[in-house]
């Protein structure tokens, strides 16, 4: 408890550091991978290639490789000045949208293809057909996945800490610098890290039974 | 102008694959008129549907629906499908989507009616074809013969300069395909022009103008339905009359 107390300060600012992160990385690799799997279904052969090579490439590349690239790889490219906070984002979605975009993709598959043609003989627009017919139909299909792949992605943080102190999983670092029980102050992160996805899954489960009992 | 047929099809082939379901089919539908399609299974009929309003594209030859050419993909060809009504055999009606949400969703969405208009219209079209009283429910609380005349109204919502229908009634039970086949009947006297993919003999000698018999990708026959059922000149209509008569 001591370790806990004595250096709260730390544990506030890298559990804050690891919500942060997973708040911006979460809400942006919905939006990518939504766009992601809009372009896997589209009619246009280019974007869905561009689709499919982007996720098999970002679904079969370690997390560790990605975050890497952006911690040291990316900085000598010289592009943009980017914060470490910034480019751990960065890594976090372009990695997590690969598997949002897959579960939207097969969640939108479930959808009758009927659907989408009574849509179109009417006269919507691809986009218009996906957001007024497709994908409110794939929401029930879609959302538990979901949850589960935000639950990965929470955990996923700490490999953005590897790389940083800024964040829940960094803390050891620091623990040790000041020269505090290394041992008991992980564990400390680890009890942290069940405080934030424990609810996580406890909201899955409830969308599931929710989700499976409608109609 | 009046005078440019509402479809016309020149010279169009269509493969799937090794398959040659189109062959050279030439094809017009004045303005008014009901044309029922009638032919084997696998003969092309639901392609050759299919393609008018591009669902399906072709190989080769022209398209055109009121003198205009069929579009690429895009927001052209959207606007010329908002124009040509489509009823399938499975309904297809929206599921997350009650009756009259159905019937209003696209002259909402593509039109950009007001709620108000769209809704006004849609319960009048639900009036028409006889289902107004379960416009709350949802589809699959209707019976086949109910999702088919909501399908109806949903294609009417916009409309359409013309309707294609894809054996509306195949998927039906025996005792509903009156019901249907009354509403259709009802939109051929009103001047409405159709395409009509049907087995259904009765409704093919009472509404339509003109039989067009198709089989192996071909059209084989296009003639009077009088004519037709009479006195059919191929071969193979007579084969298939003959099959169907002794059902
Ligand atoms: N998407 C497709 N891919 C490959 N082959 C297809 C496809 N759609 C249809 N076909 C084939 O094309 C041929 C014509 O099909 P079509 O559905 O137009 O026939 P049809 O006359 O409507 O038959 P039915 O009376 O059974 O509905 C059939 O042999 C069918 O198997
Ligand atoms: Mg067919």
């Amino acid at each position: 408890m001591n370790v806990l107390l004595d250096n709260i300060d730390l544990y506030a600012r890298g559990f804050l550091g690891t919500i942060e992160l997973f708040v911006v990385s979460a809400i942006g690799s919905l939006i990518l991978g939504a766009l992601l799997a809009a372009m896997r279904v589209s009619p246009v052969p280019i974007l869905r290639a561009f689709g499919t090579v982007y996720v098999n490439i970002l679904r079969n590349t370690p997390l560790t490789l990605v975050i890497f690239f952006f911690a040291f790889a990316y900085p000598r490219l010289e592009i943009a000045d980017l914060s470490y906070f910034t480019r751990a984002c960065i890594g976090l979605i372009l990695y997590t949208a690969a598997f949002v975009c897959e579960v939207i993709r097969s969640g939108v598959n479930t959808v009758p293809v009927g659907q989408a043609e009574a849509s179109r003989a009417l006269g919507f627009t691809f986009t218009q057909t996906l957001s007024q017919v497709v994908l409110p139909q794939a929401v029930r299909n879609v959302v538990p996945p979901l949850a589960n792949i935000q639950i990965a992605l929470l955990k996923n943080t700490t490999i953005a800490a590897g790389f940083s102190v800024t964040e829940a999983g960094g803390i050891y670092q620091a623990l040790s610098e000041r020269g505090a029980n290394v041992f008991v102050g992980l564990l400390w992160v680890a009890v942290g890290f069940l405080i934030l996805v424990v609810p996580l899954t406890l909201l899955q489960r409830n969308l599931d039974r929710r989700w499976s009992t409608a109609r | 102008m009046t005078d440019t047929p509402m479809i016309r099809m020149a010279a169009v082939d269509k493969h799937f694959g090794e398959l040659h379901v189109l062959k050279d089919i030439n094809l017009e539908v004045e303005r008014g008129q009901v044309v029922v399609v009638l032919g084997p299974s696998g003969s092309g009929k639901s392609t050759l549907c299919r393609t008018i309003n591009r669902l399906e594209p072709v190989d080769s030859g022209t398209i055109e629906v009121d003198g205009r050419a069929l579009p690429a993909e895009g927001k052209a060809l959207a606007g010329l499908r908002a124009d040509v009504g489509m009823v399938f055999q499975s309904f297809n009606l929206f599921a997350h989507k009650t009756v009259v949400e159905n019937v209003m969703l696209a002259p909402l969405k593509v039109r950009r009616q007001d709620k108000a208009a769209a809704e006004k219209n849609a319960v009048r079209l639900l009036e028409r074809v006889g289902i107004a009283n379960q416009k709350d429910k949802y589809p699959a609380q209707l019976s086949g013969g109910q999702q088919q005349r909501v399908a109806i109204a949903r294609a009417l919502a916009m409309d359409p300069k013309v309707m294609l229908f894809d054996e509306p009634t195949s998927a039906l039970d025996p005792e509903m395909v009156q019901e249907v086949l009354d509403v259709m009947t009802g939109l051929a006297k009103d001047g409405m022009t159709m395409l009509v993919v049907t087995h259904e003999m009765g409704f093919a000698r009472r509404a339509a103008h003109r039989v067009v018999f198709m089989a192996d990708g071909e059209i084989v026959e296009d003639s009077t339905p009088d004519d037709f059922f009479t006195n059919p000149s191929s071969d193979r209509a007579k084969d298939f009359l003959g099959k169907i008569l002794t059902h």
